[in-house]
């Protein structure tokens, strides 16, 4: 049976707004709602959302860089929620991240080699001529020559400097890997060579992902699950080809039917989603979709839809299923 | 730079405007600024007649040469300045004065820089009860009128170059503190400083590896408007007489003595007040063109 790496429950991150004259907490961005998921050693989960549905929060919680409003991060099998960031460091070396922006994400003040060589000085691995060799070995390996270690972060193109956030994130063998939108900012021509790089190095360094995205061509390519958030909350959570071959939720339905099919056999009906996504301060009651959803009936405006297990390993939360 | 820049530059072909450095960038876009230029210009100049002069004009600059009768000797070949109250030679003095004056300037300017940086950089990265405490102690610094503190200080540390320093370091870090700080509420939001934590990074490490060299820039700027400010600073210091001591020359302390013999002797206040403000003038020419090589959008 697979091992689970890491487990979140009930995981709930608050943003509070100050505000008024003693700038007490006046409200909150409800970013990440009693969010529930594991991932297995060795697989991919993809998030899946649209942009301010709360991924990068989930994954950036998750790694504890932003503490958790409430609910809980099991990381094998210890709970690291209530770890301080001191407690939290050794603990690093195994759970790294690689970002969105290939941009903002780099020290433009250091040079490349220094950037990935960071990881080894911080957690003091090697002497330093080991150091040195392993930030060669790190660049030939992400595709980068390893004489260009010399050079600034905009001295290279988006696409290179996905490879040095990959080579940072990798240089002290981490086994959970957070990529938030690791293609999203890049050109759709160099977007498959990071994909193929990333799924080659999970391969030979049996690397687990938690891979948030939008784009589900390439979620479909790279997962094994896949779990779909919307505002906050996770809507329905599959197998890979279970989620794409039978979406049960409206959202799940609305983002697939958005994605080209290759096969013309297949007719799918496409569901155009009405307005933009509401705002997570003040998420609609009941169901956070019924604003927006083709199938709203009047229980999903008074009640929250509880997780349902449909199948095994395919779970769903709407009140379209609990009724049957 | 593109794939394809760095393959070209790999086959050794010309380098494209995407090529520079950012040193590289900023001292091209100084050379351009005629103002930063005239500056560069006054500083040299500056610079070669205290150092240099003196290897060749080598009279002792406290020396009394000619008795009684040398005082307040008009130019001449054997004192092309003069000469002062005391009989010494004031060419010689306009040098080790300047020599003096440069050296609290600097030493102040990049002391003072430094103390803000800390003081800016602990107060935003940590933010909380750490900034509030730093910048309300910041803010009670600012509110101090120095002069008549300063007055009070120098009979309690007495009165010198390295007194003078520390006063004018201990009065002259607040504003380096408040803009360095600003910079780092917005730097420490920057991705690569998330990077940094996610891969265990200490506060320390993240304060001096990766926001102090982002603020680098700015505080060069300030050290060297700072530089020009602290020798107006040591000026007015010494000139209320509590600065570098007789027989010791400083331009602030030679404008001090100069004062009584203003209508007799005015090229003794001529001399080292042209110096002042040729000196203040280039670092101020200098720093604002530097500013707008780094930033043009920067308010400093
Ligand atoms: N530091 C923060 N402070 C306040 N609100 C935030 C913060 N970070 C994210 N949010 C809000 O939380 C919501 C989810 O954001 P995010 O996790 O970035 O979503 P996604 O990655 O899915 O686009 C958004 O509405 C965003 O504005
Ligand atoms: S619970 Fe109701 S509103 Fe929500 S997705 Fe299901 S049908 Fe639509
Ligand atoms: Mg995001």
């Amino acid at each position: 049976m697979a091992t689970r790496l890491v487990e979140v429950q009930k995981l709930k991150k608050w943003f509070p707004i100050k505000g008024g004259v003693f700038s007490t907490t006046v409200a909150s961005v409800k970013a990440v709602d009693e969010v529930s998921f594991f991932i297995n050693q060795g697989e991919t989960l993809s998030l899946v959302g649209e942009s301010g549905s709360g991924k990068t929060t989930a994954g950036r919680t998750l790694l504890k860089l932003l503490q958790p409003t409430s609910g809980k991060i099991i990381y094998k099998g210890k709970d690291i929620t209530k770890l301080t960031p001191n407690q939290m460091r050794p603990l690093r070396r195994n759970m790294q991240i690689m970002f969105q922006d290939p941009y903002g994400s780099l020290n433009p003040r250091m040079p490349v080699g220094d950037i990935i060589q960071e990881p080894l000085d911080v957690h003091g691995i090697g002497t330093r001529k080991e150091r040195k060799q392993a930030v060669a070995t790190m660049m030939e390996t992400v595709g980068l020559r390893s004489e260009y270690e010399k050079r600034y972060p905009h001295e290279f193109s988006g696409g290179q400097r996905q490879r040095i956030g990959v080579a940072r994130a990798l240089i002290i063998n981490p086994e959970l890997l957070v990529l938030d939108e690791p293609i999203s900012a890049l050109d759709v021509s160099i977007q498959s060579q990071i994909i193929n790089l990333l799924q080659e190095l999970q391969q030979r360094l049996n690397l687990t992902y938690l891979f948030i995205a939008h784009d589900l061509a390439v979620v479909r390519h790279m997962s094994d699950r896949v779990a779909v958030m919307y505002l906050g909350k996770i809507v329905e959570t599959a197998e890979n080809d279970e989620l794409f071959d039978h979406p049960l939720h409206p959202y799940t339905q609305a983002l697939l039917s958005a994605v080209p099919v290759p096969d013309p056999e297949v007719k799918r009906e496409r569901i155009i989603l009405q307005g933009d996504i509401p705002s997570p301060v003040n998420p609609p009651s009941g169901c956070h979709f019924r604003t927006r959803c083709p199938y709203a009936m009047p229980i999903c405006k008074e009640q929250e839809p509880l997780v349902i297990e449909v199948a095994p390993g395919h779970t769903v939360a709407c009140h379209l299923l609990t009724k049957k | 730079m593109t794939e394809k820049a760095i393959e070209a530059k790999k086959k050794g072909q010309k380098k494209s405007s995407e090529d520079y450095t950012y040193v590289g960038m900023v001292f091209h876009r100084l050379t351009r600024h005629k103002l930063a230029m005239a500056g560069v210009f006054m500083l040299i100049f500056i610079v070669l007649f205290v150092f240099v002069g003196p290897l060749i004009w080598r009279l002792d600059p406290n020396a009394q040469i000619e008795g009684l009768n040398g005082l307040f000797n008009p130019a001449s070949r054997a004192h092309p300045m003069g000469t002062d109250d005391y009989g010494r030679d004031v060419l010689a003095r306009m040098f080790f004065g300047g020599r003096i004056s440069l050296f609290i300037g600097f030493a102040s300017a990049i002391t003072s820089t430094l103390l803000g940086a800390v003081v800016g950089l602990v107060a935003g990265y940590y933010g909380g009860w750490a900034d509030n405490i730093l910048m309300r102690f910041t803010d009670a610094m600012l509110s101090i009128p120095t002069f008549p503190l300063l007055i009070a200080l120098a009979s309690v540390f007495g009165k010198g170059v390295w007194q003078i320093i520390l006063v004018i370091v201990v009065f002259g870090w607040m504003v380096d503190a408040r803009l360095v700080r600003g910079l780092v509420l917005s730097l420490k939001e920057q991705e690569y400083v998330e990077a940094a934590r996610a891969i265990g990074a200490s506060a320390n490490r993240i304060m001096w590896r990766h926001l102090f060299p982002n603020t680098l820039a700015v505080l060069i700027v300030s050290t060297t408007i700072g530089i020009g400010g602290n020798i107006i600073y040591e000026a007015s210091i010494s000139f209320l007489g509590f600065g570098v001591q007789a027989p010791f020359a400083s331009w602030g302390n030679m404008l001090q003595n100069a004062q009584q013999f203003i209508w007799n002797s005015p090229r003794l206040i001529i001399y080292p007040g042209l110096a002042i403000f040729m000196t203040v003038l280039g670092f101020n020419f200098f720093g604002d063109g530097l500013r707008d090589a780094i930033d043009p959008k920067l308010k400093l």
